[in-house]
C-alpha cells in the first residue's frame, strides 16, 4: 500500500515526487463510442481537483478506469510516480484510491461498522475485525471530524451521513487519492457546506481529493485546480483561481453560454391559481403535505425550492391530476375536484393545466415508443390526430417533425424511439408536447435534471418566454441556481409546508438554504 | 393424550422436519445471497434418487450419501452457471431443474432397475441406522426425562443430527465470520460488495454450492434414512415448502428451525390421524395429510405478517459505470 505522507499542510512540492496521480494518453471506447481520447492529467498531492464536463462527456468513464472497472485500450497511469496497473478495484484500493460513488455502495440493513469493514476484514472470524475496525473508526471520525455512531444502521441515517460512512470506508482503507462522484446531488447546502470542509480538512492532512461534478459553482468554490472535458476528451486543465464560471461553460460546450437567465421582470396579470389549504396523504398514510396555500398570477413563474422528498412531487402530481388530496385547488376561479373520476389528468388537461413532470423517463415519455407516438400522448383525442376510432399516424409525424424543428431537439428525426435521445433533448420533446398545447398553467418538474448545459440555457429560454405570453409556471426544482435564476417569486417547501415565500432580489442561498432545512424564515 | 403418544407424534416430526429443515437451510444459503432457488426440489430429488441407487449397488448408505450430494451439486452447478455466469432468469432455471429431475430420476431408475421408477428396497448397511444416544437405555426409567431422552432425542438416524447441527453452524458462519458478511452483502447491495474489490460471482457461486450439498444431505435422508429406497416424485412437494418454511422464518436460521418443527408436527400429525372427530364433525383424512400444504398456502399468501426478502433477490448482478 502507498504510504500517505501525513505532512501538517500540504507543501508544494516539485517535479513528480509532487503528482499524486498521472494519466497519460487514457482511451476507452465502447464499440463505436469513443468515451474517453488521449486523456492526459496531472493531480498533485494535497490538492483538490476538480474534473467538470457534461452528461457523457467521460468523467465517470474515466474514473471507472482508475477505480478498475473498466480496461483503458491504450494509455498509463502512474500513482505516486510509479507506473500501475489497474485490472480490478482490489488493486485500486491497494494502491490508495478510495471512491465514493454518486449512487451509494453501502449495504442498507448493515450497520455503519459492519459496512465499513465489508471486504478489508482482517481474518476469517467476523469479531476481532469489528473490534478492531471500531478502534480505527473513532480515531478516524476524531481525526475528521466525522462522527457517526458506528452501531447505527446504514438506512437509517441522513444521505448526509450515508455519505460520510462511504468517505470513513475509503479512509479505512488507506485511501491517499479520494475521489467523489457528483458528491451533492443528493445533499441539502447545509450539509453540502459541511462535506466541503470535510474536504479541506483531508486536503490539509495531505489527502488527494478527485472531485467529479457539473456544478460550476462547486469547482469555483472549493478545488484547487480543475480539468474540463467534452465529449471524451479533455479540453483543458486550468488553476481555479485563474478562471471564471463563464470560461469554463465555454470549455465545457464548446460555445458561449448565457449561465444568467436573460429575463425581463414580470409583468403579472390575473390569478390562475389558487391553492388553499392542500393536504396529501400517500399510500404508506404519510402526510406529504400538510395544508399549502400558494397564488400564482398569469405571467409569473413561481419556483418551489426545497430538498427533493419534502413533498414537491406530491404537490405535482395533485395539480397534474394523478394523486388525491384535501382543501381548494382553483383555477382561473373555477373550482376543480381533487378527487374522483373529474379529477384525472385528461381533465386537467381540459381546464388548461399542462404538465412536464419531474421524472420525464417514467411519467413524461414511453422510451420504447418512437418520438412522434411521445409527442401525441395525452392528446390523441385531439381531432387532428385523427377521429375517436382511427389514428392518423402521418399527421402525428407531420405534427412531430415541426416541434422538433422549433424546440431544437437533435437529431430531429421523428421515428427514432426516445430512449435514443440524450436527457436534454428527451426533455425538449416533452416541453415541445405541452408548451405547444398553450396551456394556461405549466406545471414543470426538475426541467433540467440531467441535462446539458447547452440545453438548458435554451429550455430556460422556453420557459421565461411561454412567461412572457401571459402564461403562469409552477416551478418545480432542487437545483438553488435555477430556482433562483428562473422564479419571479420563491416559495420553499419543507415537510410539506411553505416554509417562506421570497423575491429573488432579496434574498440569497443561505437565507434559503436554512429555509429548505426546515429553520423559520424570521429566525434567519 | 398420553405422554408416549406426544413422544411419539414429536418422534415422528422430528424425523420429517429434517429434510424440511436441510433444504430450508440450502435456500437460506443461496437466498440471503441473492441467488433464488425455486430447484430446491429438483435437487431433493435427484439426490434421493442416486444415493438410493448407489446405496443399493455398494450397499453402503454413506457412499450413497455422498453419490446424492454430488447429483445435487452438478444440478447446483447448472442453476449456477445460468443464474450467475449468464445472467439468467432464476425461476426459470429453477423450474427447468425440477423438471430435469422428475423426469431423469423416474427414466433412469427405469433403465436401470426396471421398477417403474422406483429403486430395490434397501436393507441393513444400505440405510441409515438408528443411533442410540448415549446412556439412553440406563435412564430410560426417569419419569418424564426419560422416555424423552429415550424415545424422542435418541434413537435418530445421523442425519437427523446432522440436519440439528446445521442450524447453528448456519448461525455461526452468517453472523460470525467474515464469510457470512459478505455472503449476507451480496444478498443486500452486490455492487457494495464488488466496490470493496471481492468477487461477486465467487460468493454467489459458493452459497450456491453450500445449497446443493445441504439439498443432497436432505434427498439423502428422504431415501435412505426416512424411507428405505427411491420412489418417484419422493420429495412431495417438500422443496416448495421448505421454501415457505424459509419465509416464515424471514431468512433466520433459528426460526427456520422452528418452522420446519412446525411444518414437521403437521405432516406427523396428518399421518397418525387418519380420522378425526372435531365437535362431532368428522374431519376426513385428505384435511389432515393436506395440513402442512395448507399452512405453506397461508404463509405464503403473507398472513404471517412481513417478511422482507434479501434486497438484491433474483437480480442478476451486472456491473454499473
Amino acid at each position: 500500500m502507498t504510504s500517505a505522507s501525513l505532512g501538517p499542510s500540504h507543501t508544494p512540492a516539485l517535479g513528480d515526487e509532487g503528482l499524486a496521480l498521472e494519466l497519460r494518453g487514457i482511451s476507452k471506447a465502447f464499440g463505436p463510442v469513443q468515451a474517453n481520447k488521449d486523456i492526459s492529467i496531472q493531480v498533485r498531492r494535497g490538492t483538490i481537483h476538480g474534473i467538470i464536463g457534461e452528461n457523457g462527456a467521460g468523467k465517470s468513464t474515466l474514473m471507472s478506469i482508475l477505480y478498475g472497472f473498466y480496461k483503458a485500450d491504450a494509455g498509463e497511469i502512474y500513482i505516486g510516480g510509479r507506473r500501475t496497473e489497474i485490472p480490478d478495484s482490489q488493486t485500486a484500493i491497494a494502491s490508495g484510491i478510495g471512491m465514493v460513488f454518486q449512487h451509494f455502495k453501502l449495504v442498507p440493513n448493515f450497520t455503519v461498522l459492519e459496512n465499513v469493514v465489508l471486504g478489508a476484514e482482517d481474518g476469517a472470524m467476523l469479531r476481532p475485525s469489528l473490534a478492531k475496525a471500531r478502534k480505527l473508526l473513532t480515531d478516524l471520525a476524531h481525526e475528521y471530524e466525522m462522527d457517526v455512531d458506528p452501531d447505527a444502521v446504514v438506512e437509517d441515517l441522513s444521505v448526509g451521513l450515508q455519505q460520510r460512512v462511504e468517505i470513513l470506508k475509503a479512509l479505512y482503507r488507506e485511501a491517499d487519492i479520494l475521489i467523489l462522484d457528483e458528491p451533492t446531488g443528493v445533499l441539502t447546502p447545509a450539509e453540502a457546506d459541511h462535506l466541503f470542509r470535510i474536504l479541506r480538512g483531508l486536503r490539509d492532512q495531505g489527502k488527494t481529493i478527485i472531485l467529479i461534478t457539473h456544478k460550476l459553482r462547486e469547482i469555483m468554490e472549493i478545488t484547487d485546480s480543475v480539468s474540463v472535458m467534452r465529449r471524451g476528451e479533455m479540453t483543458a486543465t486550468v488553476q481555479t483561481a485563474k478562471t471564471s464560471p463563464e470560461q469554463l461553460a465555454e470549455l465545457m460546450v464548446g460555445r458561449k453560454v448565457l449561465l444568467r437567465v436573460d429575463k425581463a421582470p414580470a409583468t403579472p396579470g390575473d390569478t390562475v391559481l389558487e391553492v388553499r389549504n392542500l393536504q396529501v396523504v400517500n399510500s404508506q398514510g404519510v402526510e406529504k403535505l400538510r395544508g399549502i396555500d400558494l397564488d400564482l398570477r398569469a405571467g409569473e413563474i413561481l419556483g418551489i425550492a426545497g430538498v427533493a422528498g419534502n413533498g414537491q412531487s406530491e404537490l405535482l402530481q395533485v395539480l397534474g391530476g394523478y394523486a388525491s388530496g384535501t382543501g381548494s385547488i382553483r383555477i382561473k376561479g373555477q373550482e376543480i375536484d381533487l378527487t374522483g373520476t373529474a379529477s384525472d389528468a385528461r381533465t386537467r388537461r381540459a381546464r388548461g393545466i399542462a404538465h412536464v413532470p419531474e421524472d420525464r423517463q417514467r411519467e413524461g415519455l414511453i422510451m420504447d415508443f418512437h418520438a412522434w407516438e411521445n409527442i401525441a400522448f395525452g392528446y390523441h383525442d385531439d381531432a387532428r390526430y385523427g377521429s375517436a376510432f382511427h389514428m392518423d399516424n402521418a399527421a402525428m409525424r407531420e405534427d412531430c417533425a415541426g416541434k422538433m424543428e422549433r424546440f431544437d431537439v437533435r437529431p430531429p428525426d421523428p421515428s427514432l424511439e426516445a430512449k435514443n435521445f440524450s436527457g436534454g433533448n428527451q426533455q425538449k420533446i416533452v416541453l415541445a408536447r405541452e408548451i405547444e398545447r398553450d396551456p394556461d398553467l405549466l406545471l414543470i418538474g426538475q426541467p433540467t435534471r440531467g441535462v446539458d448545459i447547452g440545453a438548458i440555457e435554451f429550455i430556460h429560454q422556453q420557459i421565461v418566454a411561454l412567461r412572457d405570453r401571459g402564461k403562469a409556471i409552477l416551478l418545480v426544482s432542487v437545483e438553488l441556481d435555477e430556482i433562483m435564476g428562473l422564479s419571479d417569486r420563491i416559495a420553499v417547501l419543507f415537510d410539506g409546508r411553505i416554509m417562506g415565500e421570497r423575491l429573488p432580489s432579496e434574498t440569497d442561498q443561505g437565507e434559503l438554504g436554512l429555509l429548505m432545512a426546515g429553520m423559520s424564515g424570521e429566525a434567519a | 393424550m398420553d405422554l408416549a403418544t406426544i413422544i411419539q407424534i414429536l418422534d415422528s416430526a422430528m424425523r420429517l422436519a429434517t429434510p424440511l429443515l436441510l433444504a430450508c437451510l440450502a435456500g437460506l444459503f443461496s437466498e440471503r445471497a441473492g441467488i433464488f432457488d425455486i430447484g430446491l426440489e429438483g435437487k431433493m430429488l435427484a439426490a434421493a434418487f442416486l444415493s438410493a441407487s448407489v446405496a443399493f449397488a455398494t450397499n453402503s448408505a454413506w457412499l450413497g450419501l455422498c453419490a446424492g450430494m454430488a447429483a445435487s451439486l452438478i444440478l447446483a452447478t447448472i442453476h449456477g452457471v445460468a443464474s450467475i455466469t449468464f445472467r439468467g432468469n432464476q425461476l426459470i432455471s429453477g423450474v427447468a431443474i425440477n423438471f430435469l429431475a422428475s423426469g431423469l430420476t423416474v427414466v433412469i431408475g427405469e433403465a436401470w432397475f426396471g421398477l417403474g421408477g422406483r429403486t430395490p428396497a434397501l436393507a441393513g448397511p444400505a440405510r441409515f441406522q438408528e443411533i442410540d444416544l448415549p446412556f439412553a437405555d440406563a435412564l430410560q426409567g426417569i419419569p418424564v426425562l426419560g422416555p424423552i431422552y429415550h424415545d424422542l432425542l435418541s434413537g435418530h438416524s445421523v442425519l437427523v443430527y446432522m440436519g440439528l447441527a446445521a442450524v447453528p453452524l448456519t448461525w455461526w458462519i452468517l453472523f460470525r465470520t467474515r464469510f457470512g458478511l459478505r455472503l449476507r452483502a451480496v444478498g443486500e447491495n452486490p455492487a457494495a460488495v464488488d466496490t470493496a474489490g471481492v468477487s461477486v460471482v465467487g460468493l454467489r457461486f459458493a452459497a450456491v454450492m453450500i445449497c446443493g450439498l445441504l439439498c443432497g444431505l436432505a434427498g439423502a435422508h428422504l431415501a435412505t434414512a426416512l424411507g428405505a429406497g427411491f420412489v418417484k416424485e419422493m420429495s412431495a412437494g417438500r422443496g416448495f415448502i421448505a421454501l415457505a418454511a424459509l419465509i416464515f422464518a424471514k431468512w433466520r436460521p433459528w426460526y427456520a428451525l422452528g418452522a420446519c418443527l412446525l411444518f414437521g408436527l403437521l405432516e406427523a400429525l396428518g399421518n397418525r390421524y387418519q380420522n378425526i372427530d372435531i365437535a362431532g364433525i368428522d374431519v376426513p383424512t385428505q384435511f389432515m395429510q393436506a395440513l402442512p400444504y395448507i399452512l405453506t398456502v397461508v404463509i405464503l399468501a403473507g398472513f404471517v405478517g412481513k417478511a422482507i426478502p434479501p434486497r438484491a433477490g433474483g437480480e442478476p448482478y451486472v456491473k454499473e459505470r
